[in-house]
């Protein structure tokens, strides 16, 4: 069922530069045909694109020190998901105060027992072995301290399983050596590729390089995710050819991608933004060239944004489609799976010019050959 | 306790001839067929040297390349290896790096040193045995692990390398890297495995078995205990490793599917494998230099341990735990919440018997007469860094944090704060202890001193800054990050040379003490030495004990 494997099979062997089709263009890219984006709900023919200016950039940069790594940092990233906030409380306020509290405990009585019974000053020692009351408080108060720690820990973990509800956004993040691709499966079933944006001097001369517009260094891709602000997103993992991992530190999102299997978390982004991330389960050659770039939008442009990819709301047109849609997702996980992959497989060599700055993806900034 | 060094007389000497304490067998027999555990233990624990300065240097390309944002080296590495070599190659070399520096330092640095080392060495002696209970098996058990290196050595030059990481994860490891080299890894992983196994049915006899007469377990030394308990979790998690491995083999050659979902298999089954035998593995790297650790700090103390009993079953407990607490490795795969919050709760319980070690190791040098000897100074650097490295472990075991942190330089700082401070301080502080011992030589004070300070800044500078990196969600096992991680990385690549620096006086003092250091005697450390070693000469004679020692 799953014949797409073998052409990544031999990407893996970390030797294979040219996959055998690569020569496709961009296939059945979704938001390609016009006509599709004729969307009902949407003001006129033909959307544009609200994340990307006239010239196919885009509009929105990323603010440094949110949604990506900050240099000399000591702390965690700044959360903006509801869970990431409780998690962020969590361990600024209970764990690292409590580990460093720990810590240092064991330093000063370190250096008390060092100084005070080194052996000029201590000439004859004790001959304690035992001590009954001691050695209980020792091993109770720490059971203390952690029961402490787990009753939040629990609770953030039932906060984090929380399923979407009725209404979510649906976002399926395919892993691929080594890109990642993505659909909407709620939303006409959109899909789009993400691929490294490389640096200007490692691309030809016509293709797109990474602009700090895009993004940081080996974070920014050349197709971003658009989301929702506010809307609880169902996030829906799985890969097509071996293990990777969507990782998201500013969401406090990480979901294994794992061929065969589908995971499920989700999350409501509060605030506007780019967000970057990175593959985080080693997958091969690549690994650390497959990024993850999320950006937010208000509720708004996104159901504009979906309209330029030529997909629906699924609210515009008849009300339970959301559900249906939402039921074919979960159930019918290997039909999606063979059927998502084999344009994606391709994506990365071919520039596919196209005349479109809402669909046009030049691809072949990504990852080609070398 | 008798000390059976004492020389026998020359009349018995005539009668008995090959029985002589001291008679020594030629130099192949001795050291390429040998039953005698000292020297399997001297020939562990130079492969030990020998593998940890491969697996070293290793990280060192590692730190080099990781210096500065960008790829620097790999091409250059990868042309030496096999001749210009594409980019993809080259970023494929970085994963045969990772790859071949965890399993070179888990399978063939510290365990051997460990247990093959000082287990062998010391386990027979503390209990009062005249060698382990099969001084043949012993023998294989040590060229096999030794099989099992070459193989691994063979590994990149047989293919492009074995880039899984040393999880070996399925489907990366099967249909996602063909080629020999991942199979020339998988089998030194058996060859490891079965020589492990077999060293601990050889340990579990010996001390079950042979232990002198009055030696009761509540009365053995506390390293032949976690010598023991080792024994155990080697015996029940290696055969898993190993079946796990061996489907590996037959999914990468013979058909089978056990982890390929395209025909009903599942990727997850492996990594459930994996840490059911991976997790008691972290523990089997440690629980000896808790053994290791505890006599130490007695010894410079002059106190005996506090809370014996109370050390002993923490060990036991900590043993026992270690096998329900795997998936805390996998809180990422999709696991059920409530499996999540099973496997939180589970693995924070390992914190309290490790709690009662550490407490009990201060309480022993509570009251004491504390001398701050080259062994002492390690020890105490050891039980601080396993403390910081064990609270970063009480916060990897939440599964709602690890949504942020698998995977990040954070578990990369935790589990080299165990290991690499934890494991090979306790290494370290049992070598400078035993030296003594195993060569009859004193080694040189004073560079053992500067050893100490200098690894220890070192390491810490190296590891300390890896924390900040994975809070900032620095991915592990990536040969190039984005510029934002520039500063903690080219840190850490200082800290590594300066914890090389410290490798160089280690290796001049070996080197110094072999050839010039001041003779030891039989007890060199004093009155606070008691366990059965120190009543023999040093080094002890060929075989010892051959009138058992009473214990009262």
């Amino acid at each position: 069922m799953r014949s797409f494997l073998v052409p990544s099979i031999l990407l893996a062997a970390g030797l294979a530069f040219a996959s055998p089709g690569s020569a496709q263009p961009a296939a059945p890219a979704p938001a390609a045909s016009p006509a599709a984006a004729a969307a009902p709900a949407a003001p006129a023919a033909k959307v544009a694109d609200p994340t990307l200016d006239a010239a196919g950039k885009p509009l929105h940069t990323a603010v440094p020190g949110v949604g990506e790594p900050i240099d000399k940092a000591f702390s965690l990233q700044q959360q903006v998901t509801p869970t990431g906030q409780e998690a962020h409380w969590f361990h600024n306020v209970i764990l690292l105060p409590l580990i460093t509290i720990i810590s240092i405990f064991v330093l000063l009585l370190l250096v008390w027992v060092i100084i005070r019974y080194r052996r000029a000053a201590n000439p004859t020692p004790s001959r304690t072995s035992h001590n009954t009351a001691i050695e209980i408080v020792w091993t109770l108060a720490p059971v203390l301290i952690l029961v402490a720690i787990a009753i939040p820990s629990i609770k953030l973990l039932a906060a984090q399983f929380k399923p979407a509800p009725k209404g979510a956004v649906t976002l399926k993040a395919i892993g691929n050596q080594w890109f990642w691709s993505y659909e909407y499966p709620d939303n006409g079933n959109i899909q789009l590729t993400a691929n490294m944006l490389k640096e200007e001097g490692q691309v030809g001369k016509d293709q797109r390089y990474r602009t700090d517009a895009d993004g940081p260094r080996l974070l920014a891709t050349d197709q971003r995710v658009v989301l929702p602000v506010g809307v609880p997103i169902r996030l829906v993992t799985t890969a097509t050819d071996v293990i990777h991992s969507w990782a998201m530190p500013a969401f406090w999102i990480k979901l294994d991608a794992i061929p065969g299997r589908l995971n499920e978390t989700s999350f409501i982004i509060q605030k506007e933004g780019v967000y970057f991330g990175q593959c985080s389960e080693l997958c091969g050659a690549r690994h650390a060239y497959m990024p993850i770039a999320v950006e937010a939008v208000s509720p708004a442009k996104f159901a504009q944004w979906v309209a330029s990819k030529g997909g629906t709301m699924p609210g515009t047109k008849a009300e339970p489609a959301s559900t249906t849609a939402m039921g074919n997702d979960a159930t019918d996980a290997t039909a999606n799976g063979s059927t998502d992959a084999e344009p994606t497989v391709n994506a990365t060599a071919t520039a596919a010019p196209s005349n479109q700055p809402a669909t046009a993806n030049p691809a072949g900034a990504g990852n080609t050959g070398n | 306790m008798t000390d059976t060094a004492l020389p026998y007389s020359a009349a018995h000497d005539h009668a008995h001839g090959d029985h002589d304490a001291d008679h020594k067998p030629s130099f192949f027999a001795r050291w390429f067929m040998s039953t005698n555990h000292k020297d399997i233990g001297t020939l562990y624990l130079i492969f030990a040297i020998f593998a940890g300065i491969i697996g070293g240097a290793i990280s060192g390309i590692m730190r080099a390349e990781l210096m500065q944002p960008g790829i620097q080296y790999l091409p250059w590495w990868v042309a030496k290896l096999h001749g210009e070599g594409t980019f993809d190659e080259a970023m494929h070399f970085w994963n045969v790096l990772i790859t071949a520096h965890g399993l070179i330092m888990v399978f063939f640095m510290v365990m051997p040193a460990m247990i093959g080392g000082f287990g062998n060495w010391f386990v027979p002696i503390m209990i009062g045995a005249p060698d382990m209970a099969f001084p043949r098996m012993n023998n294989i058990s040590f060229w096999l692990t030794v099989a099992g290196f070459v193989l691994l050595m063979l590994s990149p030059f047989v293919g492009v390398g074995a880039g899984t990481g040393w999880t070996v994860y399925a489907p990366l490891s099967t249909y996602g890297e063909p080629g020999p080299s991942v199979d020339f890894a998988i089998f030194s992983l058996h060859l490891a495995g079965a020589a492990s196994i077999l060293g601990a049915i050889n340990f579990i006899t010996t001390i079950f078995n042979m232990r002198a007469p009055g030696m009761t377990l509540h009365k053995m030394p506390l390293f032949a205990w976690s010598v023991l308990v080792t024994a155990f979790l080697l015996l029940l998690a290696l055969p898993v490793l190993a079946a796990a491995i061996t489907m590996l083999i037959t999914d990468r050659n013979f058909g089978t599917a056990f982890y390929d979902p395209q025909y009903g298999g599942d990727p997850v089954l492996y990594q459930h494998l994996f840490w059911f035998f991976g997790h008691p593995e972290v523990y089997i790297m440690i629980l000896p230099g808790f053994g290791i650790i505890s006599h130490i700090i007695a010894t410079f103390s002059r106190k005996p341990v506090f809370g014996y009993l109370g050390m002993a079953y923490a060990m036991v407990a900590i043993g026992l735990v270690g096998f329900v607490v795997w998936a805390h490795h996998m809180f990422t795969t999709g696991l059920p919440v409530q499996v999540k919050m099973y496997f939180t709760a589970a693995t924070m319980v390992i914190a309290v018997p490790t709690g009662v070690k550490i407490f009990s190791w201060i309480a022993t040098m509570w009251g004491g007469s504390i001398s701050f000897k080259t062994p002492m100074v390690w020890a105490i650097g050891f039980i601080f860094m396993f403390t910081v490295g064990g609270v970063t472990g009480v916060v990897l075991a939440n599964g709602g944090v690890d949504d942020y942190m698998q995977d990040t330089y954070y578990v990369v700082a935790h589990f080299h704060y165990v290991l690499s401070l934890g494991a090979v301080f306790s290494l370290f502080a049992g070598f400078y202890y035993w030296f003594p011992k195993m060569t009859g030589k004193m080694y040189s004070e004073l560079l053992g001193q500067i050893h100490f300070w200098v690894f220890f800044a070192g390491v810490n500078l190296l590891f300390f800054p890896m924390h900040f990196l994975g809070l900032q969600g620095m991915p592990r096992r990536i040969p190039d990050y984005t510029d934002q991680y520039a500063f903690w990385n080219h840190t850490a690549t200082v800290g590594y040379m300066i914890m090389a620096a410290g490798m160089a006086v280690f290796f001049v003092n070996v080197i110094y003490s072999l050839l010039a250091g001041k003779k030891a005697e039989a007890n060199p450390w004093g009155e606070g030495a008691t366990t059965l070693e120190w009543t023999l000469s040093s080094p002890p004679p060929f075989h010892q004990f051959e009138t058992l020692p009473k214990i009262d």
